[in-house]
């Protein structure tokens, strides 16, 4: 019996690793596929090989949308997609397939920030531009990307600011003092240091804003929900609550809740929160979260822009970031219609 | 005078001593910091403060603390897997309840089939480390280290690397608390298990067991005990415990987030076993030491938020007071301390006599 037992373990955990394996070899074949598709058609078409981080969240996934519905035939293009389930390694890999293969563009969106200089190096020594979304790297040499497309965090940070003084002036509460906190994003990632930089550059302007604490909650719920807790026993009067992801905001306005207070437009704490995934529309339009601001994932067309005009020889800017939008709780209902994600 | 004497000696040789002296210290230090920190009101019905923020976030590290207790005694060996099996059990209980879906407002399948399947998954991880480790006799924290980084890979798997919600409002109780009654469920939840726990050791002869094992496994065959059956019990014990901690950290947040569902948790818990004046080479334990960690552990935690350390500082001060604490438990510090006590006792006799 027990010899049976031990082998039904080892047999379900070597179907389990053999199923992670067949996973992989399913998308490779399926890369493979699609290069033949676009060695038939590739007379005429720009040949793009993008490499993506992954699956991880809604955001990723309407990244990855984008990219798939701007670069498709009946738009001149032949993708070739590859899934890097987070590993760089991966990504790497699938880099020298695309330089094997001879692509026209090819277009990453990092795991890391560091470790592409020798990859690239191989892409720019066979002539192929680089462009990189979302995430940026950090290269020894700059000349080895073409471009980069993504989100301005520091920007996102000074919107967020901005409507708040809005908000206030609204209320006619501009001059009375406002007890500001905020739940930063993992200390160090390139979201947190902008979104941070950008309100508090703004929140410097008005000297009856009063930042009582900062602390991280890692972009987690868990961490947003514990952090909050301990920030509403020691500061009894919070009225701003500053989310850097809406994973914390959730957490954040659970926190505020058992503590029978309440937020958003008709409550005791303005939440105001960042990237505006579907579950913080909802969260708007529940009444919890007072704006939401635009961490913008549709970066095909704008990496459609840049080819286009290198395929037409003309020079394109180092650095591009995408149109992104600040969202109000009163006009949520109206500004999510249409949205991927 | 030789009766009180006798009696703090009795109270400073006590192995639960130190611990109970380091958690002392980390409140005590509050009440210099925060005024207010012990001040309990009652908000919402709910008992409101940082001491119930304590051990409402700490239930979590509690219940693992409990499993890596037993598998440190039995073993002499650490289970590194408990944070990515506590991933896995709420992968697989999101996914069961969900049927699927990434989000959903009602259950796809009944609450019991979810909970069930997933403490059965996390029983099987932990057969496969005490597998392993007791049959064929891998060092503890290699076999362990395979589920450590193979269980978030098959928690994504499940979750289509998404993080899956569960908006019910029935799914949060675990988390957070029935109506009506003033304390949150999760520190019912970990007294509840330790109290289990400290019932099966007392009452049966297993405490014991898992005591000789740890100190002599040959000696304990020689003498008639399966030593690799009460080695492989305390994995499948371990693995039991992170699936517990693992339902009752995503009910907290109705979802499954595969990526951060106790993450770097196995640390804490390994640390909270020797902040309980526990050796980690095996052998006597105290289940109540360790727990007793684990709560240290949350309430500097606690402290460190309440005193407002900014973000990027927060690692180096848990750090330099573990290192205090740790170094305050360790024999040197104990020699060092009976030396103090022993010539202050001799001065009040002196004193006396004089």
């Amino acid at each position: 019996m027990k010899k049976f037992l031990a082998m039904f373990l080892i047999g379900a955990l070597a179907a389990l690793s053999f199923s992670g394996c067949s996973k992989t070899q399913e998308s490779s074949s399926a890369a493979g596929e699609t290069t033949k598709a676009a060695d038939k058609a590739s007379g005429d078409l720009v040949v793009v090989g993008f490499s993506q981080v992954g699956a991880e969240s809604d955001w990723r996934t309407a990244n990855t949308e984008s990219m798939k519905s701007t670069f498709t035939e009946a738009n001149g293009y032949s993708l070739i997609f590859d899934d890097a389930q987070q590993k760089q390694e991966n990504q790497i890999k699938a880099i020298r397939n695309f330089i094997q293969q001879d692509v026209d563009y090819i277009v990453l969106a990092p795991v890391t920030e560091t470790g592409w200089d020798t990859v690239l190096k191989e892409a720019k020594d066979a002539g192929i531009p680089v462009i990189i979304v979302d995430r940026m790297i950090k290269v020894s040499d700059d000349s080895l990307f073409t471009a980069w497309v993504g989100s301005n965090f520091e920007k996102e940070g000074t919107d967020a600011a901005n409507w708040l003084a809005d908000y206030l002036k609204q209320k006619g509460k501009d001059s009375e003092d406002v007890n500001i906190v905020t739940l930063q994003g993992t200390i160090g990632s390139s979201a947190q240091i902008g979104r941070t930089n950008g309100f508090n550059k703004v929140a410097k302007e008005h000297s009856n804003w009063k930042i009582l604490a900062q602390q991280t909650g890692e972009f987690t719920q868990a961490k947003g929900q514990e952090v909050m807790e301990s920030f509403l026993k020691s500061y009894p009067d919070i009225d701003v609550v500053v989310a850097e992801n809406d994973n914390m905001a959730f957490g954040a306005i659970d926190a505020i809740k058992a503590a029978g207070k309440t937020c958003g437009p008709n409550g005791d704490i303005t939440i105001i929160s960042f990237d505006a995934v579907s579950a913080a529309f909802d969260a708007m339009e529940a009444g919890d979260i007072n704006v939401d601001i635009e961490c913008n994932p549709l970066h095909g067309p704008r990496v459609a822009e840049i080819i286009k005009k290198l395929e037409a020889g003309e020079k394109v800017e180092k650095l591009q970031y995408v149109a992104e939008g600040i969202f109000p709780a009163e006009t949520a209902a109206k500004d999510r219609v249409g949205r991927a994600y | 005078m030789p009766e009180i004497k006798g009696r703090i000696k009795k109270i400073t040789s006590h192995r639960l001593f130190l611990p109970l002296l380091c958690l002392a210290l980390v409140l005590l230090f509050n009440i210099a910091t925060t005024p207010d920190f012990f001040k309990i009101s009652i908000k919402n019905g709910m008992l409101y403060g940082y001491t119930i923020d304590i051990i409402n976030r700490a239930s979590e590290l509690v219940i693992l603390s409990i499993g890596m207790t037993l598998v440190v005694a039995a073993s002499g060996g650490t289970d590194i897997s408990v944070g990515a099996v506590m991933s896995v059990a709420a992968a697989i209980c999101c996914f069961i309840l969900s049927g699927g879906e990434h989000s959903v407002s009602q259950y796809q399948n009944p609450f019991a089939l979810g909970i069930i399947l997933a403490l059965l998954a996390s029983l099987l991880c932990g057969c496969f480390n005490g597998l392993l480790v007791a049959k064929l006799k891998i060092q503890p924290m290699v076999a362990t280290l395979i589920l450590f980084t193979a269980g978030r890979g098959i928690a994504q798997l499940v979750t289509e690397g998404q993080i899956t919600y569960i908006r019910v409002p029935g799914y949060k109780i675990l988390g957070s608390a029935i109506p009506g009654i003033p304390l949150p469920l999760p520190v019912f939840a970990a007294v509840f298990v330790a109290l289990i726990t400290a019932l099966v050791l007392k009452k049966t002869a297993l405490g014991i067991y898992i005591q000789s094992v740890g100190i002599n496994s040959k000696a304990s065959r020689l003498v008639g005990l399966k030593s690799s059956a009460i080695i492989f019990f305390t994995y499948v014990f371990s693995g039991l415990c992170a699936g517990m901690a693992g339902l009752i950290a995503s009910s907290r947040i109705y979802s499954a987030d595969a990526n951060n569902i106790g993450l770097n948790m196995e640390l804490d818990a390994i640390l909270a076993v020797a902040l309980g004046g526990n050796s980690l080479s095996g052998g006597k334990f105290s289940l109540l030491g360790s727990i007793i960690g684990a709560y240290t552990i949350q309430a500097l935690t606690t402290t460190l938020y309440a005193m407002n350390v900014s973000a990027d500082q927060l690692p180096v001060y848990k750090a330099v007071v573990v290192v205090l604490i740790v170094s305050l438990q360790s024999p040197f510090a104990h020699k060092l301390l009976q030396k103090l006590k022993s010539r202050l006792l001799s001065g009040n006799s002196q004193r006396r006599a004089a």
